[in-house]
């Protein structure tokens, strides 16, 4: 079994504001070994950014409250004090942001902001550090990286501030990279560039890779295990193939069934998921998605754990609907078209 | 010939159509300020939209997709080029002969957080295009805006609401209320959904649907996600670096792609099913889109396109029709057996200007199957 890299178990994140408390995650817990990438999939406010700045370290503050661990390598990141954060941030674990329009500042060159992190982690001359920013430029995949280098951000596209940002996540060679929407703000094609990249990277720097993304197509391609979340609650987790082809959970059914896809024929209406994410200040009783939930019961006004309750091991879901039932009828959900035809 | 796809069956002129429509903005420099440059945001774009039927215009950030939304409404003015709406010329039309077709034609923006005043009420944000246009007294207004409201999935209750006090994809439901204030025939589109998550972004698109039919609107529908774009649409123009480089009735475009630019472009969505991601071959385009300053010669595809040749680097190639209203501008064209290309005609009407009509293509070069485009797959799990 490769090494154990990341272990996270039953992580609670908390924010104290005037309009109460935000139970921004509420109990999620995995395990990431080398080599492997893990999607996390989520609508905004389910968690899924919460939960990977926390891992860096960057959503502590007086109003934050955290419980449970998140063991790196057997130690507990939330009881290091902030200064020793700095050691882990970069080296160990690095982060990919959303949006590279604004997360690369327009005033310094790109070369400047790459080697600035590579001196952040360690004793490197200039010169140096210089050389280490070209070759990581090559690396991401910028062409000529010799001139480049010098260019400020606006020169640079977007999939090339992107892939710049890479470089600055790549420059401490982390064991872990968490990807936090890295192609959401991209053209399509652009995003399949990235999408190669980050598992190539993968490759080449022997880490793995946690892939925080709200499209299913991307995660469909790049993740080994896929965590689905909902309402700060981890609803669903399982192998890839476990998500894309036994889905138990209605919410993950009506996530595949919302997406109009290229590889189905054209259905009349598309799936709709009714309403709207509840508010994390003011959280439903019982199952979190029973308000939405087309085939809740009485039952649901419990809120079922996260269990096995099918044949393959570590494939967990949140609900109380019998396995079989979920079989005969989520196609109507994930597919609707498709099951007339058959 | 192209005409007659682009009528509808009794025979009716198109609502819209554009002809050789360009918008270049001036790159200006020095005390004088003389241009040095100019950026060719739309480069001779020409195309019809039937009353009741929704056109996407699909392409990669900075293809025109969105000057080109915001030159027909004239909220840009038009290099060059006509623009008919409903028969009139309106390229040229002052403001006040403008005003009453600013009625017909409505857009709807990106992103539902910037293009709401968050200083006013939802109800003076509907009600402010009827008080625009002097429709109705005050209370009809007043009554007009709930009901529009309504319809759109919001509640009457809302009205004296801020901006700040909706969800991402309410705020785009009340952008959708202001557009359909005026009942327009006409709605422009700008990437209506891609702001929004997945199961709201469904929502919307139901939403776009009903109201298409319950007020028999027109859409143009742009947007960079091709899922949504074939949902959504009846036909679609795919847009590269200014230039209309494939122009096809939704489902055909994506069984049978025919400039290599489309290919790529359905090449790269991402699937969300494992099994078929990984049988698939991908056509990774290297490289970015190439400034619209200087674009490059002949095909502008060309510096990316995997099939070309001296002469895409040489010649423009023309808007050709295949048949069907399914019109491509390639040297190099697929899924076209050779059979057919001795029968094809040049789409006068769309090719632009500069391009060469009598450049028809010569060779299918044997690539007929289209490998990277996923099947439509109708197995049920």
């Amino acid at each position: 079994m490769a090494e154990r890299l990341l272990e996270v178990n039953d992580l609670k994140v908390q924010f104290a504001t005037e309009d109460g408390i935000v139970r921004a995650v509420d109990g999620i817990s995995f395990q990431l070994e080398r080599g492997k990438v893990l999607g996390i999939v989520g609508e905004s406010g389910s968690g899924k950014s919460v939960t990977a700045m926390t891992l860096m370290g960057l959503t502590r503050g007086v109003n934050a409250l955290f419980e449970g661990e998140v063991l790196y390598k057997g130690k507990d990141l939330l009881k290091v004090s902030d200064r020793g954060m700095q050691e882990y941030r970069g080296n160990e674990l690095g982060m990919i942001f959303q949006d590279p329009m604004t997360s690369l500042n327009p005033v310094y060159r790109i070369g400047e902001q790459i080697a600035e992190a590579i001196q952040a982690h360690g004793k490197v001359g200039n010169r140096a550090a210089r050389s280490r920013t070209i070759e990581l430029l090559r690396q991401v995949g910028i062409p000529n990286p010799e001139s480049r280098v010098d260019d400020f951000p606006h020169q640079f596209s977007g999939g090339m501030r992107q892939r710049a940002m890479i470089a600055i996540a790549l420059s401490g060679n982390p064991s872990v990279l968490i990807a936090d929407e890295p192609t959401t703000a991209l053209d399509v094609t652009i995003q399949a560039q990235i999408v190669e990249l980050v598992s190539r990277l993968k490759d080449d720097f022997d880490s793995s890779v946690i892939f925080i993304t709200h499209d299913l197509g991307a995660i469909a391609e790049i993740a080994d295990e896929i965590i689905v979340m909902y309402a700060g609650r981890v609803v669903e987790r399982g192998s890839k193939r476990d998500i894309f082809y036994d889905p138990q959970m209605p919410y993950t059914w009506g996530l595949l069934g919302s997406i109009p896809r290229l590889d189905r024929p054209r259905p009349e209406r598309l799936h709709t998921i009714e309403g709207m994410p509840p508010s994390l200040i003011n959280l439903p009783e019982g199952c979190k998605f029973r308000p939405r939930c087309p085939h809740a019961f009485d039952r649901c006004m419990q809120e079922p754990g996260l269990e096995n309750r099918v044949e393959t091991p570590g494939h967990l879901d949140r609900c109380w609907l019998d396995v079989e039932f979920k079989r005969a009828h989520r196609d109507e959900t994930i597919s609707p078209g498709s099951v007339e035809a058959a | 010939m192209t005409v007659l796809d682009e009528t509808s069956e009794s025979g009716e002129s198109p609502l819209l159509e554009i002809r050789h429509v360009k918008k270049y903005f001036p790159i200006r420099k020095g005390v004088l300020q003389r241009e040095v440059a100019r950026v060719h945001a739309v480069d001779d774009v020409s195309f019809a939209v039937r009353a009741g039927e929704t056109l996407g215009l699909v392409g990669e950030s900075g293809c025109g997709k969105s000057t080109l939304g915001r030159t027909i409404v004239r909220l840009l003015e038009p290099t060059e080029g006509e623009i008919v709406f409903q028969g009139t010329p309106i390229q040229s039309l002052g403001t006040r002969r403008l005003r009453p077709l600013r009625r017909e034609m409505q857009m709807v923006f990106q992103d539902p957080y910037a293009s709401l005043n968050p200083r006013k009420r939802v109800g003076t944000i509907v009600s402010d295009p009827m008080r625009i246009h002097d429709l109705g007294s005050r209370s009809d207004q007043r009554r007009r805006v709930g009901e529009i409201l309504e319809t759109v999935g919001l509640s009457p209750e809302h009205y004296n609401r801020f901006p700040h006090e909706f969800s991402g994809g309410q705020r785009q439901r009340i952008g959708i209320a202001r557009a359909l204030a005026l009942r327009p025939k006409l709605i422009i589109a700008d990437e209506p959904v891609s702001a929004l998550d997945v199961s709201i972004q469904s929502q919307m698109l139901n939403l776009l649907e009903d109201l298409q039919n319950d007020f028999q609107l027109t859409y143009i529908f742009i947007a960079h996600d091709l899922g949504v774009v074939r949902h959504v649409s009846d036909r679609i123009a795919v847009m590269y670096l200014g230039k209309i480089v494939e122009l096809s009735p939704a489902e055909e475009l994506y069984t049978r792609p025919i400039m290599p630019y489309t290919e790529a472009l359905l090449s790269a969505v991402p699937i969300p099913d494992p099994d078929l991601a990984e049988k698939r071959e991908r056509i990774v385009l290297e490289g970015d889109v190439p400034s619209p300053i200087n674009p490059p010669s002949g095909c502008r595809f060309h510096p990316r396109c995997r099939y070309a040749t001296d002469v895409c680097q040489q010649i423009e190639p023309p808007l050709v029709d295949y048949g069907n209203g399914h019109l491509a501008a390639c040297h190099h064209p697929l899924n076209v057996d050779q059979e057919t290309l001795q029968t094809v005609e040049v789409a006068e009407r769309h090719t632009p200007a500069e391009a060469d009509e009598t450049a028809l293509p010569q060779d299918t070069s044997g690539r007929s199957n289209p490998a990277a485009t996923p099947t439509p797959d109708t197995r049920s799990r």
